[in-house]
């Protein structure tokens, strides 16, 4: 089990930094398909409060990648 | 230091109990009545665009929660978990009682969103220092075989809180005029205020309890021995040993349980009235019985966890979410489709009316068709448009609002699918207070445990309704695409719960 939470680790490293691309890449589309206040307010309130989760779920990985929560 | 008694025990959980109900309920009130809260705060020249600022407000409180639960959580690390949620609970009644005495739009212009707004963060604020408060306190007095068990009362307040709201609303909206029509319209006018207004009542019962009450025996023992931490922001977050524990609780348990909450208790609400177009109160009063009949299993999975530990209910809540959601939602379609129904011509009615508007000549045309189904559903279609004097002047194309009521077998069956969806919810939620409590030592309980449970409910559930919505937007075609956002995050969440947490009890609080 060790060994899967080091692998899975990585996984939610990379994990992280592709939810942010996803995010930011969805967001500009949406906003250049209608950019009125509303849409531009929905998908900057969306991609700030997301991208530092996502920062968080990579530290989670990295800890998970150097076995802190090995047992 | 538990306490000895059970009297003592009943007496502490229905102190923390009633006051974090209020609370609820008075952070709820808001969301159900967005519709008549845009309308009267903000610019109508467009619907849509008024709904989304309210439902933005709505957002806006529910992000604003983990700065609350930052805030107050290092409070009441600091100088105690009594005074703390004594604290959190006079802020929400007050913001809650100012909302109903704001002026609408049309009397003070854009001060009344601005003010709106204020009010709805600073309860978003309150809220998020209620419940660690409450979960903390009620934890740290009870006893460690029945810990489970005792929290789980405090998991009932926000099912409940919903339910009071709901009820509240639904009274007032029916009983403000004896003539059904002019009651609803008085409500939407000014009778909204009143669900909020009357906040104040309970909140003042609730302050007078909490008074009376004791801080926790854990604190004050750790207070005696100057053990208290001198910075809990840092200390729970600043250092690894406890900021991994904390990111665990997030990713492991409350990003999926709030994912859960959120799709059971409020999307499926929002989808039965927005989607399956069933009438205002039809898709409330659906939500209300389920309620009812689910919200013992709080307690009954609460308790259980005592005995086989927090995580596997947790984890079989979320999988079963999961992999019944498309189905479940996919009912509530089907029950509402008329294609399924054989329709009664016979029984048909078409009601027009001419109201004239002021001098002009034109007047408002109304065509109501009701419609009749062989299992009791009644559509209602109503068409609003103008018809103008001058005979060159083509009629614009009519309002058209649909609403169906369902006949009984149709109803009960959607009771029971939503119940269903909240069976789910106490899964996940019931255990997750004591669970969460069990994670953090007591010095930095309250802060701890707040942000994970905060950013989980409140983040990544609180946005539920309104990501999934949005996501039907972009992908007109599929009316199920929204469970998409609950699913991919519930999935993710019950594998890093099923492959990280130890579903061991931490029998002994006081670390």
């Amino acid at each position: 089990m060790n060994k899967l939470k080091r692998i899975l680790g990585l996984i939610w490293i990379i994990t992280g930094p592709v939810a942010i691309y996803y995010l930011i890449k969805t967001g500009a589309g949406e906003i250049a398909k209608k950019p009125v206040i509303d849409t531009k307010i929905q998908w900057g309130v969306f991609i700030g409060i997301f991208i530092p989760i996502a920062i968080g779920f990579v530290i989670f990985g990295y800890y998970s990648w150097k076995g802190e929560y090995d047992v | 230091m538990a306490l000895s008694s059970t009297q003592g025990i009943r007496k502490v959980i229905l102190a923390s109990s009633l006051g974090t109900l209020i609370e609820w309920y008075d952070f709820y009130i808001f969301g159900s009545l967005a519709t008549v809260i845009a309308s009267q705060f903000f610019p109508k020249t467009n619907p849509t665009a008024a709904l989304l600022s309210t439902l933005a407000t709505f957002a806006a409180g529910f992000i604003v929660r983990p700065f609350g639960a930052l805030v107050f959580g290092r409070l009441g690390d600091l100088i105690g978990r009594k005074y703390t949620f004594l604290l959190t609970l006079i802020i929400m009644g007050g913001s809650t009682f100012a909302i109903g005495l704001v002026p609408g739009y049309e009397s003070i212009g854009f001060a009344a969103p601005l003010i709106v707004l204020l009010l709805r963060l600073l309860q978003g604020l309150a809220l998020g220092g209620e419940y660690g408060g409450a979960a903390t306190y009620v934890a740290e007095h009870s006893p460690s075989s029945r810990r489970g068990y005792y929290t789980s009362w405090i998991q009932t307040t926000a099912t409940l809180g919903l339910f009071v709201s709901l009820g509240v609303i639904l009274l007032t909206r029916h009983f403000l005029d004896s003539n059904l029509t002019k009651s609803i319209a008085k409500f939407n006018d000014w009778g909204w205020r009143i669900p909020f207004l009357v906040s104040i009542v309970l909140v003042i019962v609730s302050i007078y309890i909490r008074l009376k009450m004791q801080e926790s025996p854990l604190f004050v023992e750790l207070k005696k021995s100057g053990k208290t931490s001198l910075n809990p922001l840092k200390e729970s977050f600043g250092h690894k040993l406890n900021l991994k524990i904390v990111l665990l609780a997030l990713f492991g348990a409350t990003m999926g349980q709030g994912v859960v909450w959120y799709t059971g208790q409020f999307y499926a609400q929002s989808f039965i009235e927005n989607v399956c177009k069933i009438d205002f109160d039809q898709s409330r009063t659906i939500l209300i019985w389920a309620i009812v009949f689910a919200t013992p299993f709080f307690v009954v999975f609460g308790g259980w966890s005592d005995k086989v530990g927090r995580k596997w209910i947790m984890i079989a809540g979320m999988f079963l979410a999961v992999v019944t959601y498309h189905f479940l939602f996919n009912q509530l379609l089907s029950i509402a489709d008329l294609k399924n129904k054989i329709e009664l011509t016979e029984k048909k009615e078409v009601n027009n009316s001419l109201v004239p508007i002021g001098s002009t000549g034109n007047a408002l045309r109304t065509t109501t068709t009701k419609t009749f189904f062989d299992d009791g559903t009644i559509v209602s279609d109503t068409k609003k448009d103008t018809a103008y004097a001058a005979t060159d002047r083509k009629t614009l194309k009519p309002e058209v609002k649909i609403s169906k009521q369902l006949g009984s077998v149709g109803y009960w069956k959607m009771v029971l699918l939503v119940f269903v969806m909240i069976l789910y919810v106490t899964m996940v939620y019931g255990p997750i207070a004591a669970f969460l409590v069990e994670m953090f030592p007591t010095k930095i309980r309250y802060t701890s445990m707040s942000l994970p449970y905060h950013i989980g409910n409140g983040v990544f559930g609180g946005l539920t309704p309104f990501i999934a919505t949005l996501l039907t937007t972009i992908y007109v075609d599929n009316k199920l695409v929204g469970l998409m956002y609950p699913i991919i995050i519930a999935t993710l969440c019950l594998i890093i719960g099923a492959i990280y947490i130890s579903n061991k009890i931490d029998l002994d609080l006081s670390d």
